[in-house]
């Protein structure tokens, strides 16, 4: 919790903490972790911030002769230059291309110290994203959505057979059948809500199971 | 700050007030964190009889676009009364009172928010009184500053915030709507318990030394006191979690 | 009331979803969300009321006072509706005084109270042509997740019925409950494409071509009625939507009651 005394003997300060009078303390509520000798706060809750090289989701919220304004869910949006995209743009032609409201998977390229961003579509898997749905989940909730070494979202994606990216911005695009988008939505939801609490794993597993069997028991 | 009229006796012979309470006791508070669905972080408090819900959002695009800083993100309060939230129906819409509050809250905040980890943002705390009975200014800033951590925004510290006054010739604490209209001081006061830095200060009355020395001492013994409440709402926000502390080491591996 | 923009992956989703006859959210087209009625949490208003409706909250406090009549109805207490979208309530809203979006709401809100006659307003009047209680019904949305126009309704008509005219704190005898002649409940359906779909969800509502708000009171009777948006109804659907409000009105004034 912030102001709370971190009993961080020999420990460095890491993320989420501040140094007060040599001693180091909590910036933000969250779970203290210690990481080879820095302490650290994971948040439970906060904006996006980027950093190079995170995958997001965005969506385009204006263009311009030159680039598009992709709103990644940070407190900026992120311009997309022409040169950043796969295709040939000539001047003034942007919205050939891509519109308003059209979605990217993306990746950003450059943060600067006044928090401006910019994104590319220049890397292998980047592109616009059609069909599917989007949902939006707390962007600290994703390295649990992501699982360990990427076991929760393996098991998502094995048990309803959608396609899944999950950005580091908290938003998360899926494609499949109706019926199986709508049970990973409810996984992914269930995680969120109970991000922190044991047993999670398995509660999600149980879930899954039941629902797919479920929707092939209803098929036969 | 008016006299006391003759009908009305704040304090009986027992050193009991109108309410019950000993000079150096405060309302029962309670504070519950992440009410709202929509913002990023929020809080509902009640304190006696006052009830307040702050509401975070950000760090976002700063509006109006001049107020941007290069160098780090501002917090911009805007504290407003509801309409039926005191005994004669108040306009819509914010008056010279509301405007002094937001600011001055707005600073005490700023304080404790690392603003420079947001360069061109704003962080934006809303104040809404939904029943005002004396003390809704550290009653909203108390709040603010449980929905400012619960909104996941690094901070030094929460603030805890309270008024101390006089009425009958005594120092009390906590000043109920009787105390605040016909006491004769009235001091809010916002102090971070560890580091008895205060952010917030106002008074308006007549009080000797000695007397603002008591009731700054009452003021922090109660701000303490707040602090403990705040933070058990954060805790209590996540109990669910209760403990959990990092139970399997989540990589942030791309899917 | 500021623009959201939605995805077109959202927009598409709701739409095939809908060509299979199913809700983002699964529930079904005339199905509401849980709605939450708390009354009587304002002791500094004469009447109060808290409703959620799914993921929207409002908090609605009645003020009754003294004052004088509108001189073309000089037998009859004065209503006044006013809603604020603060910005505490959703990252698209602004401060500032109400928008057109504000007042057409408060507007349809009052009109459906008024045109029911859900108040007896000759019972408000303490002297003719002189003295009436005056109510101002004022609605605030702290928590925006779709369908504003029926939260807010429900609110105040929660409020109202908790409400208790203050006459002896103005010296006019005895406190008395707020006299109702009527219960209206009101319903709004939007339609998207070619479905029609009751309270909307915030992607639901974004979505929407065509908004329509149908007030009834307890007989069964048309008391008030808004068509939004810049879509258009059949008038099929008009008459569909109406049965459907009927039909959902029942359930409804339980709930809210």
């Amino acid at each position: 919790m912030p102001g709370d005394l971190l009993d961080g003997d020999k420990l460095r300060p890491g993320a989420g903490t501040y140094v007060s009078d040599g001693k180091i303390y909590a910036a933000l509520l969250g779970i203290k972790t210690v990481k080879s000798n820095y302490i650290n706060i994971i948040p439970m809750g906060g904006r996006y911030i980027p950093c190079v090289g995170d995958s997001v989701i965005g969506e385009v919220e204006d263009i311009g002769p030159s680039n598009w304004l992709i709103d990644i869910n940070a407190p900026h949006p992120a311009p997309l230059h022409v040169n950043e995209v796969p295709w040939r743009v000539e001047f003034g032609d942007t919205a050939r291309y891509m519109n308003v409201g059209d979605v990217i998977l993306a990746k950003i390229l450059m943060v600067d110290e006044t928090m401006r961003f910019q994104v590319t579509l220049k890397d292998q898997g980047l592109r616009k994203l059609q069909d599917g749905q989007i949902v939006e989940i707390s962007p600290s909730k994703v390295p649990r959505v992501i699982g360990k070494s990427g076991s929760m979202i393996q098991m998502i994606k094995g048990y309803t057979n959608c396609r899944i990216f999950v950005g580091q911005n908290g938003r998360i695009w899926l494609d499949g059948e109706v019926d199986d988008i709508m049970h990973a939505i409810k996984a992914i939801q269930m995680i969120e809500q109970d991000a922190h609490s044991f047993g999670l794993t398995e509660r999600v597993k149980e879930y899954l199971e039941s629902v797919t069997q479920q929707t092939a028991a209803g098929s036969e | 700050m008016s006299g006391t009229p003759s009908d009305i006796k704040l304090i009986d012979e027992n050193g009991i007030r109108i309410d019950g309470r000993k000079v150096d006791e405060m309302r029962p508070l309670k504070i519950e964190a992440g009410v709202l669905k929509r913002a990023d972080g929020s809080a509902y408090l009640e304190w006696g009889k006052n009830k307040v819900i702050a509401a975070v959002y950000g760090p976002r695009e700063c509006h109006p676009r001049h107020m941007q800083n290069p160098a780090k993100a501002i917090v911009q309060c805007k504290y407003n009364m509801m309409s039926f939230s005191v005994s004669d129906r108040k306009r819509p819409g914010p008056d010279r009172r509301s405007i002094e509050i937001s600011k001055i809250i707005s600073e005490a905040l700023e304080y404790v928010v690392f603003t420079e980890n947001f360069p061109r943002t704003s962080i934006d705390v809303y104040i809404e009184v939904l029943q005002a009975n004396a003390g809704t200014r550290v009653a909203g800033l108390t709040a603010a500053s449980v929905a400012l951590a619960d909104a996941g925004i690094p901070m030094k510290d929460l603030v805890p915030a309270v008024a101390v006054g006089k009425a009958e010739g005594q120092i009390v604490l906590d000043l109920n709507k009787e105390e605040d209209n016909y006491g004769s001081a009235d001091l809010p006061i916002a102090m971070i318990p560890r580091t008895g830095e205060v952010l917030l200060m106002q008074m308006d009355g007549h009080m000797t030394m000695e007397e603002v020395d008591l009731a700054l001492g009452y003021a922090k013994k109660a701000c303490q006191e707040i602090y403990e409440v705040q933070k058990d709402a954060l805790r209590r926000r996540y109990a669910v979690a209760g403990g959990a502390a990092g139970d399997d080491d989540s990589s942030d591996e791309e899917a | 009331m500021g623009e959201e923009v939605i995805s077109q992956i959202k927009r598409g989703h709701i739409h095939k979803l809908l060509t299979m006859g199913r809700r983002v959210d699964g529930r079904g087209a005339e199905e509401y969300r849980p709605i939450v009625v708390e009354t009587g949490l304002i002791e500094s208003a004469q009447g109060s009321a808290r409703v959620k409706v799914g993921g929207t909250e409002v908090v609605v406090g009645v003020k009754m006072d003294v004052g004088s009549p509108f001189a073309d109805t000089p037998d009859r207490g004065v209503l006044t509706t006013n809603a604020e979208l603060i910005p505490l309530a959703s990252p698209t809203f602004e401060s500032g005084p109400p928008d057109p979006a504000a007042i057409e709401l408060a507007r349809v809100i009052d009109r459906g109270i008024r045109e029911s006659e859900m108040i007896d307003l000759q019972k408000l009047c303490i002297k003719h042509g002189e003295e009436v209680w005056i109510n101002f019904v004022d609605i605030y949305v702290i928590d925006y997740d779709g369908n504003l126009f029926d939260a807010c309704f429900y609110g105040a008509v929660a409020a109202l019925r908790n409400t208790v005219v203050p006459a002896a704190e103005h010296g006019k005898g005895d406190d008395y409950p707020m006299p109702l002649r009527h219960f209206p409940i009101q319903t709004t359906a939007v339609k998207i494409e070619n479905s029609i779909l009751f309270d909307p969800a915030l992607d639901e509502e974004k979505v929407a071509d065509a908004r329509l708000t149908v007030t009834t009171d307890e007989n069964g009777d048309l008391r008030a009625m808004q068509k939004g948006l810049t879509g258009a109804f059949t008038l099929d659907e008009v008459k569909s939507i109406m049965s459907a409000s009927l039909r959902l009105s029942k359930d409804l004034r339980e709930i809210i009651g």
